[in-house]
């Protein structure tokens, strides 16, 4: 009797040098026949997503060809931007460090951010820090967001966020992810180069990024790959350990936050394997077989695989018209990702 | 109870445009599995039923039973204005 397969790291080993080589012939070859730009702009955050991505466009392009770009604001994380300089230093690109705070402020995002939190805490104000967490639905619930304020002293408070405040405070942070990709495109337009979007297969599926936001570029060349996958190829590229040892975050609260607790409600590795077994119709039990899952909450993490597919839609759709992109298909033509070279 | 059917019947047809997309939702239909509501949608819901009828939904009263029908959210509000 044979083994039954139960998906596990090994679904995600590719050869990465030949990986790599791929990418970066696509890259040239989407340049070149679509998009008839000279070069790349590529906002870097000190994660590993934007590492590879500028790395692989190093690869593809040359060093003289990409232009990276740090935009710190008030709620970064200093590791951010020291590894973000680390990065550009060890890729040898050009690179410019834009403090995108007095523009945010200007347009009001910790404003209405602040107000939002205190009519949930009254208190909040000053010193204080936030982030908002993902609750419920694992635990066999309907999925909830709580805020987590933490006063000077370190005290920490939480609560369930009303609908008004929850939109409120996204609509309000929406504003780094879109001021930094106006960035992106001043110097994309400057130099004529292209945006590359930096999503992995996990946040690209599943919706983890700002529509007109961080989900705007010109070309995502990790969309296709799993986040252990990046994690692999970014070791393969020998980039600085620091950077390939980076946890994700999504350095968007000023309270530290992982992507699991505000989105993906699994650590990354196991949500590749989650993805990954919902890719290739594996049942629930063998998922929760390799999650240490039993089959109800393996159900439950296919779930929520679903719904945030399909809230996804909304943030993948182009405008809608009455027909008039369908004439000619490319005048609403899809961001290029690996794997729709013919489509895009 | 059937007050508090018809009025959330009424709040996901006006505001989810239910009745637009040809939907017809019987009363133990399931709002996650008919795909009626999101994580929004449900905090929306919430939202109306804490206002509506004066009642507070705790962190550990979110789940199905509860609010994933009209049926459940019908009971569920009948028990929490009962309690």
């Amino acid at each position: 009797m044979s083994t039954p397969f139960i998906p596990g790291p090994h679904v995600f080993h590719l050869d990465w040098v030949a990986e790599a080589d791929r990418i970066a012939k696509w890259i040239v070859d989407v340049l070149a026949r679509r998009l008839h730009r000279r070069g790349l702009v590529v906002a870097i955050s000190g994660g590993i997503d934007s590492s590879v991505c500028a790395a692989l466009a190093v690869r593809a392009v040359g060093a003289n060809k990409v232009f990276g770009l740090l935009m710190p604001e008030r709620d970064s994380s200093a590791f951010s931007t020291g590894r973000g300089r680390e990065l550009a230093a060890h890729l040898g690109i050009a690179h410019e460090i834009f403090d995108i705070a007095p523009t945010l402020e200007a347009l009001g995002c910790y404003r209405h951010r602040d107000q939002a939190i205190r009519r949930v805490f009254p208190t909040y104000g000053d010193g204080w820090k936030n982030k908002i967490v993902i609750a419920g639905g694992l635990k066999g619930g309907i999925n909830y967001f709580k805020l987590v304020v933490a006063g000077p002293d370190g005290t920490q408070q939480e609560a369930r966020l009303p609908l008004k405040e929850y939109l409120q405070i996204v609509a309000a942070t929406n504003f780094k992810q879109r001021i930094r990709k106006t960035m992106d495109y001043f110097h994309a337009d400057r130099l004529n180069y292209a945006v590359v979007g930096t999503p992995n297969r996990l946040e690209y599926e599943l919706g983890f990024f700002v529509k007109l936001g961080d989900g705007a570029a010109d070309i995502k060349p990790i969309a296709h790959l799993y986040k252990t996958q990046v994690y692999a190829m970014a070791r393969s590229l020998g980039l600085p350990e620091d950077i390939c040892n980076a946890q994700p975050t999504t350095d968007t609260y000023s309270l530290a936050q992982g992507q699991d607790e505000f989105y993906f409600a699994l650590p990354h590795a196991q949500m590749d394997l989650a993805l990954w077994s919902s890719n290739h119709d594996v049942p629930a039990p063998v998922l929760g077989a390799a999650l240490g899952l039993n089959e109800s909450q393996a159900r439950r993490v296919y779930d929520d695989i679903s719904a945030k597919r399909r809230a996804a839609i909304y943030l993948h759709a182009a405008a809608e018209t009455l027909g008039a992109d369908k004439e000619e298909n490319h005048l609403n033509a899809p961001v290029c990702t690996v794997g729709r070279t013919g489509g895009c | 109870m059937d007050e508090v059917k018809a009025a959330v019947r009424r709040l996901i047809e006006e505001n989810f445009f239910i009745g637009a997309g040809g939907i017809a939702l019987a009363d133990g239909d399931s709002f996650l599995d008919h795909h009626v509501l999101d994580s929004t949608g449900f905090l929306e819901l919430i939202g109306h039923l804490e206002e509506a009828y004066g009642i507070k939904v705790k962190d550990d009263e979110m789940i199905p039973e509860n609010l994933d029908s009209l049926d459940n959210v019908a009971r569920f509000v009948a028990r929490k204005r009962g309690a």
